[in-house]
């Protein structure tokens, strides 16, 4: 079986004055219909760059100097731009983070979802009210009707999300790149949205990459992991498996970072150092100027190990498993 | 939006009386007309009559409750210097100043607003920077000299356009129009053109980093992986939102435009509210003075007006008192 979405080798890099910023180095992803992948890292890992190459979105100074993704076996790197404008939205879509701002302010929701209709149908208004009010209704909106004659700021938070989501399902995609959807919302409301992707995910068979900085998330709602950490996938494997017992020790570090079981007063875990620059990186694996178990053989870039049971990691010296 | 209007209009009121003193008080300051009524070697019976013929002899106070009180007629009072009602006189010269600017303000705002966009879509290309070079210019260059030089130009040099007046003019409703004949045409062109400079300049620069801003939001990125292709982005997404900051600065330079156009006017002998104004103040014409700045007032006040109302009609966010 073909995957829904296949990433092989996927370098974005941008060509700034300063010198090449290498986003996305080498980035392997595949995700089979109906399943959720959580794409995690911290800020400035890449993990947006790497969902908005997948749609082809990189403006310049940027673009995806190797690597291809197959869309339900179709090549999209190297389409020109009409063609691949044909697949966006089409048979890929995307949602933003923030629902304050991804929905345009001055038009109202029914006028956006026609022009995300017509962008790839030429169909009547009858059928775009129809096939709008459809998506509403699918993605747990209470009034379909007034929300299509509303402006984004009569709306909610969550409600915004959700009329995002409805345009992303128009036109039934194969794929949906979720870029930190939920971080914006308060948590009630965020656990309904994943809820919603949830079932959106069983019934309709649509992969979703859900790309996010919150372990906690990426825990409810994702069958895989993957784990990137400056342009790179460092670890992947079943979403269980991984935060259950993490190999690389970028991993581990970010688990011990979420201040669930710590007691109040204590100090909280935290990596050490920050994010290294993506401006000439060093030779050799990112991660080891703030890695305990560092020495010099990850002065060369480890290759990725294939740790059995569908995992991997991307370290000289993984974590044994227990 | 009846109570947004009634509020407006009370404001609007208020702000007229206040323009009003404001404008009176001030005018009455600079100059003795009566220097200029009457001849010098008037005798001093004929000077006293004058003064109490014109009220000069009344306190300042009640001189103001006068004036309001036939300007509440709708009479602004006899101009001195051309023995005409002042209503009348501004009316004969505003059509003249009404089609200079008109021209100049839309044919910045036609053509800086698509020069303006291009340059924001693609700030790199060789033609953006050209436009930004034009804009610069436009900025810097003062009036008075681009206007010389075009006269220099057409004018002289070439013999393609006339230097100055108005042309032929066709009567429209009792008005004066010279946008309805070739001639009238070919004389509007060099003011018009030497006013729009700097508006379109203006024009340019804003719609660029409107479209600058714009392309790197969340909701084109949004439409763009919707496959909507980069016109439908533009002209459906990104342009009434820009439009916004462009209906101010329209609405303004109009404004401005209608009421300070003296400079250009002056240059190409343009028969227009500016070179009365300019004439009424040498020869300390006080009524003309008055009723000229306190139809500027007003035209500001019906401008912005208008400006809130476009306002309204682009953005849902303030016709809901949300903003």
């Amino acid at each position: 079986m073909t995957a829904a979405l296949d990433v092989r080798g996927l370098k974005t890099h941008f060509f700034t004055r300063g010198g090449v910023v290498k986003a996305v180095d080498g980035v392997d992803l595949s995700i089979q219909r109906g399943r959720v992948l959580g794409l995690v890292g911290e800020s400035g890992s890449g993990k947006s760059v790497t969902g908005l190459s997948i749609l082809g979105l990189i403006d310049l100074p940027g673009r995806i100097v190797e690597g291809s993704v197959r869309l339900d076996g179709q090549e999209l790197v190297g389409l020109d731009r009409d063609a691949a404008r044909r697949v966006r939205g089409r048979k890929i879509a995307m949602i933003f983070q923030d629902p304050m701002m991804t929905l345009n302010p001055v038009l109202r929701v029914g006028t956006q979802m026609s022009m995300a209709l017509r962008a790839h149908e030429a169909i009547s208004s009858d059928t775009v009210r129809q096939r709008s009010l459809a998506a509403l209704g699918t993605v747990g909106l209470p009034a379909p009707e007034q929300c299509l004659a509303a402006y984004p700021h009569q709306l909610s938070g969550g409600m915004r999300q959700r009329v995002a989501i409805a345009i992303a399902l128009l036109h039934s995609p194969s794929v949906i790149v979720a870029d930190e959807p939920t971080t914006a919302l308060d948590v009630s409301i965020q656990s309904q949205i994943l809820q919603e992707m949830q079932r959106l995910c069983d019934q309709t068979g649509v992969a979703l990459v859900w790309i996010t900085h919150d372990l906690a998330v990426v825990s409810s709602l994702a069958h895989d992991i993957a784990v990137m950490y400056a342009g790179r996938i460092v670890e992947s494997g079943p979403a269980e498996d991984v935060l259950a017992e993490p190999r690389h020790p970028y991993t581990r570090g970010l688990l011990d970072s979420v201040p669930g079981e710590a007691k109040p007063g204590e100090k909280l875990a935290q990596i050490p150092g920050s994010i290294p620059a993506l401006i000439d990186l060093p030779p050799g694996c990112a991660f080891r100027a703030r890695c305990g178990r560092a020495d010099r053989a990850c002065e060369t870039m480890p290759e990725i190990v294939d740790l059995g049971g569908n995992r991997s990691a991307r370290c000289v010296h993984p974590l044994e498993a227990a | 939006m009846l109570g947004f209007l009634i509020q407006r209009l009370l404001q609007a009121a208020a702000v007229m009386v206040v323009i009003s003193v404001l404008v009176f008080c001030g005018v009455f300051a600079i100059g003795n007309p009566i220097d200029v009524l009457i001849s010098p070697d008037a005798t001093q019976e004929i000077r006293l009559d004058t003064i109490r013929r014109y009220g000069f002899d009344q306190p300042l106070w009640r001189q103001y409750l006068n004036f309001a009180n036939t300007l509440i007629h709708g009479d602004f009072g006899r101009s001195f210097v051309f023995n005409m009602p002042v209503l009348d006189l501004i009316l004969s010269r505003l059509p003249a100043t009404l089609e200079l600017t008109l021209a100049a303000v839309i044919g910045a705002t036609v053509l800086g607003v698509p020069l303006g966009m291009y340059a924001g879509y693609r700030p790199n290309a060789a033609g953006s920077r050209a436009i930004m070079g034009l804009s610069v210019l436009g900025f810097s260059v003062p009036t008075f000299w681009v206007g010389l030089l075009l006269i220099m130009f057409f004018a002289v040099e070439l013999q393609w356009l006339p230097a100055g007046g108005r042309g032929d003019t066709v009567e429209v409703f009792g008005i004066q129009w010279s946008v309805l004949t070739w001639n009238g045409w070919s004389h509007l062109a060099l003011p018009a053109l030497t006013l729009s400079l700097f508006r379109m300049a203006l024009m340019i620069r804003m719609a660029r980093a409107g479209m600058r801003e714009a392309m790197l939001s969340d909701y084109v990125r949004f439409a763009r992986a919707q496959g909507l292709s980069d016109g439908k982005v533009i002209f459906g997404h990104v342009l009434k939102n820009i439009s916004i900051p462009l209906v101010t600065i329209f609405g303004l330079e109009l404004a401005a435009t209608l009421a300070f156009a003296v400079v250009t006017e002056t240059i190409f002998s343009w028969p227009g509210l500016g070179k009365l104004i300019i004439d009424s103040i040498q020869s300390l014409d006080r009524p003309v003075m008055v009723a000229y700045l306190m139809l500027v007032a007003f035209l500001f006040i019906m401008i912005n007006f208008a400006v809130d109302v476009a306002y309204a009609a682009l953005d849902p966010r303030v016709r809901s008192g949300h903003a």
